[in-house]
């Protein structure tokens, strides 16, 4: 691994050296190291690329970390991994996906991951997105996640999915299906600058009584960015669903927020809202009360509201 | 010490000018306690903006020193030391408390130390120094939260637009409290808009500003008696009650 990719790795797993736990890094579409622990068994997949990452029943607080590092110019992958997560285990897993491209060719990572949460198991994911590069690289960095989440019975998954930086290209698209007293929350963080475009999209199946979903999505679009943030909710049951979308829309940018609701059953209590606005005026003016100026306000503003 | 020369400020509102500040000359010495009063729609608060920069006057000075301000920025007047408390305390969607005072101390404060001003505001900082200044907080908490940051920026003159709005009797009566101690610590001048007879009794002086016009400014002593009973001091129940 050398500096840049090292850099990589800190920016998207908040890591600085190698992790407790289960890891796989993988690196120009190479596996560059990995560990399995006596709980967590990551295996190579035979028929496609990609890891199957097996959680035994009843693993506690243990975490699996899998970055993923595109340095390569040009370099394109698609790549698939399968998360199986024991009955009654609560774990952290960690994803990412950095793209470091210095050239004119577009680089570009499609990850489909599956998660198979067995009875009364308890994830939190995090998942974040960086790119960056030379000034005068012309080639895109590109991610096209593709999440999947098979909840069954009292499961609970939170997911939190960040992109704040340096990602030209993004469709992200997501698909949760809840079994009964399954809860689901997703925190959706999202900057996109310049003519960079991103597309989000939620699809979740309430199919079990007392199953819960709350997707909560914060942007700010500046440049002349394009942000498209499309959320379904499905009640099939006795279930509660909330969708929230808000968004700061700064300079040229377009938003488009696009949430959907559907009841197939008297007992679901779906909510959805949506805000798109401007940094308004007063909060700019109270922070300059307080000695910053307006660049600084707004910066703070977004910190903020991204946090 | 902080001077208005000849301040005037018109607007254009349904093709007709208005004056909203007409011609106000004033002089706010260092560390003093003055309350600015007045009924409502006469021009205070208007001038209170004036004197942070969120307005601009159409004509006159604003002198700080002797230096003339008029001209420059509401971050400018912030770092030669103006602070300003807002009547409706402005919200954040995912900024913290702790996020603000620190903004406010223009440091790195530590959590301890962000805590002092929240607890002489009379909020329990435990409660408080991690949420996000939302829809969540009351109208009182907001108010006290924004008194609190212009107590952590420390600065030579604050400003306060009508402390007292929007809040209810009992975090009325911690904010006279707030309010006797600031006068009896902080170093600097403090000018404060008020309709309320309790804060008018503590202020050294006062200006009573009706129609855009000062109409009266002198000692506490001697413009207290002659607004008793008028709209300009009331007492908190008469306010709550009408």
């Amino acid at each position: 691994m050398d500096i840049i990719e090292k850099r990589i790795i800190e920016e998207i797993a908040d890591l600085h050296e190698v992790p407790e736990g289960a890891y796989n890094f993988r690196i120009n579409s190479a596996t560059d190291s990995r560990r399995s622990t006596a709980n967590i068994e990551i295996r190579t997949k035979e028929d496609k690329p990609g890891i199957d990452i097996i959680i035994k029943p009843g693993t506690k607080h243990e975490s699996v970390h899998i970055p993923v590092v595109i340095s390569e110019t040009g370099l394109k992958e698609v790549v698939y991994n399968d998360f199986y997560i024991g009955e009654d285990s609560d774990v952290v897993i960690v994803a990412g996906c950095g793209i470091y491209n210095c050239g004119n060719q577009d680089a570009q990572h499609d990850g489909v991951h599956r998660f198979f949460v067995e009875k009364n198991a308890r994830v939190k994911y995090v998942e974040k997105h960086y790119g960056s590069g030379t000034e005068d690289a012309t080639g895109k960095r590109i991610m096209n996640p593709r999440t999947e989440v098979y909840m069954k019975e009292d499961t609970s998954m939170e997911m939190e999915m960040v992109q704040i930086k340096g990602v030209d290209s993004t469709f992200r698209s997501t698909l949760a299906e809840l079994s009964a007293g399954a809860e689901l929350t997703v925190h959706e963080r999202l900057m996109t600058h310049e003519d960079q475009d991103a597309e989000s999209e939620y699809t979740v199946e309430l199919n079990g009584d007392g199953s819960s979903a709350n997707v909560v999505s914060r942007s700010v679009a500046r440049g002349t960015s394009h942000q498209k943030f499309i959320s379904k909710l499905h009640g099939n049951a006795k279930c509660a669903g909330h969708s929230e979308c808000d968004s700061i829309i700064m300079d040229g940018a377009r938003i488009e927020a696009i949430p959907e609701i559907t009841a197939t059953s008297t007992d679901a209590a779906l909510i959805h809202e949506a805000a798109i606005g401007k940094i308004a005026g007063e909060q700019i003016t109270k922070l300059m009360t307080l000695g910053l100026t307006e660049q600084e306000a707004k910066e703070q503003i977004v910190n903020g509201f991204l946090k | 010490m902080l001077s208005v020369r000849n301040l005037s400020l018109g607007v254009r509102e349904n093709e007709e000018d208005i004056e909203i500040i007409k011609n106000i000359t004033l002089d706010f010495p260092d560390d003093r306690f003055i309350a600015i009063t007045g009924p409502n729609g006469g021009g205070k608060s208007t001038l209170a903006r004036l004197i942070a920069g969120i307005r601009t006057p159409s004509a006159g000075q604003i002198l700080l020193d002797g230096q003339d301000i008029t001209a420059l920025s509401v971050t400018e007047r912030a770092k030669l030391g103006i602070s300003f408390a807002f009547q409706q305390p402005v919200r954040f969607k995912g900024l913290q408390v702790k996020d603000l005072i620190r903004i406010a101390a223009g440091k790195d404060l530590s959590i301890v130390d962000a805590c002092e001003y929240l607890s002489a505001v009379g909020l329990c900082a435990r409660d408080y120094i991690d949420r996000e200044i939302n829809a969540s907080l009351s109208g009182g908490e907001l108010k006290r939260i924004e008194i609190a940051t212009v107590l952590a920026r420390g600065t030579r003159i604050s400003v306060f637009d009508e402390p007292e709005a929007g809040i209810d009797l009992w975090s009325f009566q911690n904010l006279i409290q707030v309010f006797k101690k600031m006068r009896e610590t902080v170093k600097g001048t403090i000018i404060i808009i008020s309709h309320q007879e309790r804060i008018l009794e503590i202020a050294d002086s006062i200006v009573v500003i009706s129609g855009g016009e000062v109409t009266d400014e002198g000692p506490r002593d001697a413009i207290l008696p002659k607004l008793l009973g008028t709209d300009a001091a009331l007492q908190a129940c008469d306010r709550v009650l009408s």
